[in-house]
Order: C-alpha cells, then sequence, then structure tokens
C-alpha cells in the first residue's frame, strides 16, 4: 500500500517535471526542472532495490551533467538577450504525432509482450557475495571486465575532445 | 510504531536543533579564536565574555531590510540559499555520533540511521549543494558575483575529485559503505584509519577545506576579491543562511573525518588496558572531542594562512591532489591483496 | 493494485515520449540535449525495473553503463555547441546550416 502510494507520487512528479523541462520557455528554470526530475528518478531506485545506482544517479547525473549543462547555459545566456521562443517554422503539431505514435507504439509492445507467458527468471549465477552494491562490483569485475574497460576508454576519450573543443587555441 | 516512527523523529529533531545551534556558537568560536591568535579579545561586550554574540547577531540579520536586485529571477533568487543548507543538513542523518545506548528501557542507536550506502550518500549530497553556489551568482543579474559563482563552483567540483578517491581508499579498508561498519571496521582492525591511510587522511582534510570554501582556499568569497563574491547581492537572512551553510559544512566534514578516520566514537587505545579509566567518557562525548578538535583545526588554519591564488588553487587541486589520491588507492589495493 | 514492472515499463514510456517531444519540437539545442537525457533515464527505469523482477544483476550493470556512455556524450555535445557558439552567436538549430551551400 505504501509503495503504491510512493510509486505513483514519484511517478507523477517525474513526468510533470519532465513535461516542465521540455516546455519552459526560460532554459535556466528548464536546467533546474531536470535536476528535480533526476532526483526523483533517484527515489523510484531506491523504490526498486537499487540503492547503489540511486546514489549514482544523483553523483553523476544530477551533480556531475546537469552542473556542466547549468554552466553552458550560463555562459551562452551572457551574451544572448532573453527573447521569445515563438518560432514560426515550429512544426509543434508534427512533433505531437510523431510522439503520441512512439508512444502508443512502446505501449502496446509493453503491453503485448506481458500478455505472453511468463519467462522463466534467468538465475543469475551463483554470487558469493550478497548486498546491491557487492553485487554489481562482483559482476562489474567478472562478467562484464571487458564492457567495463571499454567505457572507461571512452570517457577517457571523450575527456580528451571535450578539453581539445574547448580550447581557444590548439 | 514508537520505534519506526516516534523515535527517529526525536532523534532528527534532537540533532537538527543541536546542529542549528552549533553553527551559530561556531561563528562566535571563530571570532574568539582568530581574536586570541591575534593577541585580541573579540567579542565581549553581549554577555559574559561575549557569550550571547550569536543572539546580537541573528537579531540584526532578521530586521534587515531583504533587497531583491531588479530583474533578478526571484525564485532562483530565493531558492539559492536554501538549496545551499539543505544537504547541509541532510547528511547528518547517517552520521553515527554511537553505538546503541540502553535509554529509559530501550536499545536506542545513536543515530538516525545508517543505509548500507551511507557514505555514497554523503558524497552525492555534497555534490548537489554546489547548486546553491551557481544559483546564487546566477540569479542576482550582476557581473560579479556570476563570475565568483563560476569560479567558487569550478574549485568545488575540482576538489570533490579527489576527496571522493580518498574515501574509496578508506572504504577498501572497511570493505563496506555504510558509516557504522566503517566505525566498527576500525574497532575490529584495532586502528584508526588516520593511522593505517595517512596520505588519504591528508588529502581528505585539503580537500574539505577547499569543499567549504575555507581559507587558504577562500578566494571565491573573500571580501578582497570581486567584492564580496557570489553572496554580494543579498541581505539579511538569506545572507545569514549562505553563512550558516558554511559553518555547517565545515561541521560535516569534521563529523565525516572523524567518523571515517579518527575511529568515531570510539575511545583512543582500547587495548592498552592501562587506560581503561577512559572507558567511562561516554562514546558520544569523543566523537563530539574529535569534531571539535577538527572544527579548532580549520579555525587555526583560517588565523594562519595566506590566501591561495585562483590559478594556485586549480593547480594544486588537479595536478597535485587528484594523482597523490589515485596513487594512495593503487598502494591500498596492493597492500590488502597481498596481505589477505 | 500491486505496483508490476508493466506499471514502470508504461512510466519508462512515458517518459521516452516525453523526451521525444523535447528533440522534436524545440529549436533550442541545449534543451534538446537534456531531453536526450530524459530518454536515457527512461531507459535506466526501463532496465532496472527489469533487473528487478528477475532478480539478475545484469540490468543495473547496463544502467551504470548508460549513465557513463550519457556523460561521455553531454560533455562532447556541450564542448562541440560551445566551439559553434563562440563561430556563430546561435543557438536555434535552424541556424545551425553552415554546411549547406
Amino acid at each position: 500500500m505504501a509503495q503504491a502510494i510512493a510509486f505513483y507520487f514519484i511517478a507523477a512528479c517525474i513526468l510533470g517535471f519532465a513535461v516542465l523541462v521540455v516546455s519552459t520557455k526560460d532554459t535556466v528554470h528548464s536546467v533546474l526542472f531536470l535536476v528535480l526530475d533526476f532526483l526523483f528518478v533517484a527515489a523510484l531506485y531506491v523504490l526498486l532495490g537499487a540503492e547503489f545506482l540511486a546514489a549514482i544517479q544523483i553523483l553523476v547525473y544530477a551533480g556531475g551533467i546537469v552542473v556542466l549543462y547549468l554552466f553552458v547555459v550560463m555562459l551562452v545566456n551572457l551574451k544572448r538577450p532573453p527573447e521569445a521562443h515563438s518560432d514560426p517554422h515550429r512544426r509543434t503539431m508534427l512533433g505531437f504525432l510523431l510522439a503520441g505514435a512512439v508512444l502508443v507504439e512502446v505501449g502496446a509492445i509493453a503491453i503485448y509482450g506481458f500478455s505472453q507467458p511468463a519467462m522463466v527468471p534467468v538465475p543469475g549465477a551463483a554470487m558469493p557475495v550478497t548486498g546491491n552494491t557487492a553485487q554489481i562490483g562482483w559482476l562489474l569485475y567478472t562478467s562484464y571486465l571487458i564492457p567495463f574497460e571499454i567505457a572507461s576508454m571512452l570517457l577517457l576519450v571523450a575527456m580528451i575532445g571535450a578539453i581539445v573543443l574547448a580550447k581557444r587555441e590548439l | 510504531m514508537i520505534d519506526t516512527l516516534v523515535i527517529p523523529l526525536l532523534k532528527i529533531v534532537i540533532v537538527l536543533n543541536a546542529t542549528l545551534v552549533a553553527v551559530t556558537y561556531m561563528v562566535l568560536l571563530e571570532r574568539k579564536v582568530i581574536a586570541w591568535a591575534q593577541s585580541r579579545l573579540g567579542p565581549m561586550r553581549v554577555g559574559p565574555y561575549g557569550i550571547l554574540q550569536p543572539v546580537a547577531d541573528a537579531i540584526k540579520l532578521m530586521i534587515k531590510e531583504d533587497i531583491t536586485p531588479v530583474r533578478a529571477d526571484k525564485w532562483v533568487f530565493t531558492a539559492a540559499p536554501i538549496i545551499s543548507m539543505v544537504p547541509a543538513l541532510i547528511v547528518y542523518a547517517v552520521i553515527p555520533f554511537g553505538p546503541e545506548v540502553r535509554l529509559f528501557g530501550r536499545q536506542v542507536t545513536l543515530y538516525i540511521t545508517d543505509i548500507n550506502v551511507g557514505l555514497l550518500f554523503i558524497v552525492s549530497v555534497a555534490s548537489v549543494g554546489v547548486y546553491g553556489i551557481i544559483l546564487a551568482g546566477y540569479a542576482s543579474n550582476s557581473k560579479y558575483p556570476l563570475l565568483a559563482s563560476l569560479r567558487a563552483s569550478a574549485q568545488l567540483i575540482s576538489y570533490e575529485v579527489a576527496v571522493t578517491l580518498t574515501l574509496v581508499s578508506v572504504i577498501m579498508m572497511a570493505g563496506s559503505l555504510s558509516m557504522v561498519s566503517i566505525v566498527r571496521a576500525q574497532e575490529s582492525q584495532r586502528m584508526w584509519y588516520a593511522f593505517a591511510q595517512p596520505l588519504a587522511f591528508a588529502i581528505f582534510f585539503i580537500g574539505g577545506l577547499a569543499e567549504t570554501n575555507r581559507a587558504p582556499f577562500d578566494m571565491p568569497e573573500a571580501e578582497q576579491e570581486l567584492t564580496g563574491g557570489f553572496h554580494t547581492e543579498y541581505s539579511g537572512m538569506r545572507f545569514a543562511l549562505f553563512f550558516l551553510a558554511e559553518y555547517a559544512n565545515m561541521i560535516v566534514v569534521s563529523s565525516v573525518a572523524t567518523t571515517l578516520f579518527l575511529g568515531g566514537w570510539l575511545r583512543p587505545f582500547p587495548n592498552v588496558a592501562f587506560l581503561s579509566f577512559l572507558d567511562f567518557v561516554p562514546s558520544w562525548t569523543w566523537f563530539l572531542l574529535k569534531s571539535f578538535f577538527f572544527l579548532y583545526v580549520f579555525i587555526w588554519i583560517r588565523a594562519t594562512l595566506p590566501r591561495y591564488r585562483y590559478d594556485q588553487l586549480m593547480r594544486l587541486g588537479w595536478k597535485v591532489l587528484i594523482p597523490l589520491a589515485i596513487a594512495n588507492l593503487v598502494v591500498t589495493g596492493i597492500v590488502k591483496v597481498m596481505l589477505l | 493494485m500491486p505496483i508490476t514492472t508493466t506499471h514502470y515499463i508504461l512510466l519508462s514510456a512515458a517518459l521516452f515520449t516525453i523526451g521525444v517531444v523535447g528533440v522534436m519540437v524545440r529549436r533550442n539545442i541545449i534543451i534538446i540535449f537534456m531531453s536526450i537525457e530524459l530518454i536515457l533515464n527512461a531507459v535506466n527505469i526501463n532496465l532496472i525495473a527489469f533487473s528487478q523482477q528477475l532478480q539478475n544483476g545484469i540490468g543495473q550493470v547496463f544502467a551504470i553503463f548508460v549513465i557513463a556512455v550519457a556523460a561521455a556524450e553531454a560533455a562532447v555535445g556541450l564542448g562541440i555547441i560551445l566551439a559553434f557558439y563562440r563561430n556563430k552567436e546561435t543557438v536555434n538549430i535552424d541556424e545551425m546550416n553552415v554546411m549547406r551551400s
């Protein structure tokens, strides 16, 4: 019962703030609504029993990536006067139509998938550790070591790329 | 019902009130200690030896006129001090002041809660505190606060990396992320982690100084630089909230350093039977003593050291502390595997 | 009614759709990037909901990789935006048509 109330409240907040992100005129307010959205998504992860992911979501997404967005928005806003966002070439109706098609399609796949006979849960390999953090750490360093190393290479490349792009002269 | 709802609420009320009183008296403590370091007396007028000075400060700040700059973003301007203060207070939910004690016939734990990702929770909540500074500078709609806030937030996110890497070394030694488990690991391994990981301790302390914008890293908010930093346009109670948030952050860093490196509530030298008379001192008193020691060192350093220039500050964070923290991490990992 | 995995999937689908609307309707490139972050979050919610249903840690490991890729993409993408803004002084994607003759 309490879980249902928590889920509906968090889901309403997530969707509400997402709509506000997409529709606010002022870019800084948009970024702030995005931060709130990510905090509520982290709360949803706690509800799902993934508390390590929730802490990582706040640390990396809300505390790192969105700070980056906020910096860029402020640097871009420094010289631009606040201008109206009405744009004569904006294809609002086409956007909504396509989005509606996407929603119907994804929802249909989800509901069709769940009307099939339930899959047997794939039993995870017998793990010598319990607890969410230890389990993820065990998987990352044994079964998924190669994707882990590739992800760190990707982050290194992204770091170098961002530095090269942001320098004024090479 | 009582155990799950009433007792945690009581603990929250006690901890919050104690923190807010401690934060206001930190202002007085800092003025007094810096004054004594400079061979003068500090505030002495209000109350005996100046004890009631924080009350006078609070009244003065509350009756000041509340000015909002023209064309400033009103909602963000109001929210920025709150966003600065709240993460500093939320962290107290996981800091352990002591183990279980027997109070009024019940087993009561001396911490509000103990989640199994406690240390990660502290780090992530601290990284949300950066928003208060960025938004304060932006919402003031004025050049100097904006530049100062960008500097301050760049400093904060740079030193966050070094501090988090040192915390990983502590986690490796303790084998758990939960704060209570780290203290118990220090108890069972019979060594405070300040002696097992001196480099991590030093880096954590220096990083903590930079994270809380304290001297010698207080360039973003010094009065001589950039006309007062990111809280230039704030007056009255909102300005007070920024100040209180800074002192609350200082107390949080002290508490976390005590728990991780100085053994939390443990008494010194537990296996020396000669000192067993020290067992009469309750556990939370040890915790408070150690935290106050850290706070005193914070103020001592402010009274003694000159300020870092901004490029020296960033060079220290990126080119010195992060490589040292990574080296410490690698050495800890190797030693732990070899001495398994 | 108990909260099943279907609830989480529908929530994820709705968040995905809002992200897609944002990408297609807005003209400010930074808001388009933020809508892409919403889409990635919707995918993460899906992964972790399935990880809880199948009691397998694979979904959460995949979600960590998605977060890492999102961070890399945000860093490089914002670097490109800043470099473009330094030259053209605009963040409106309708005006980012330098390659067109």
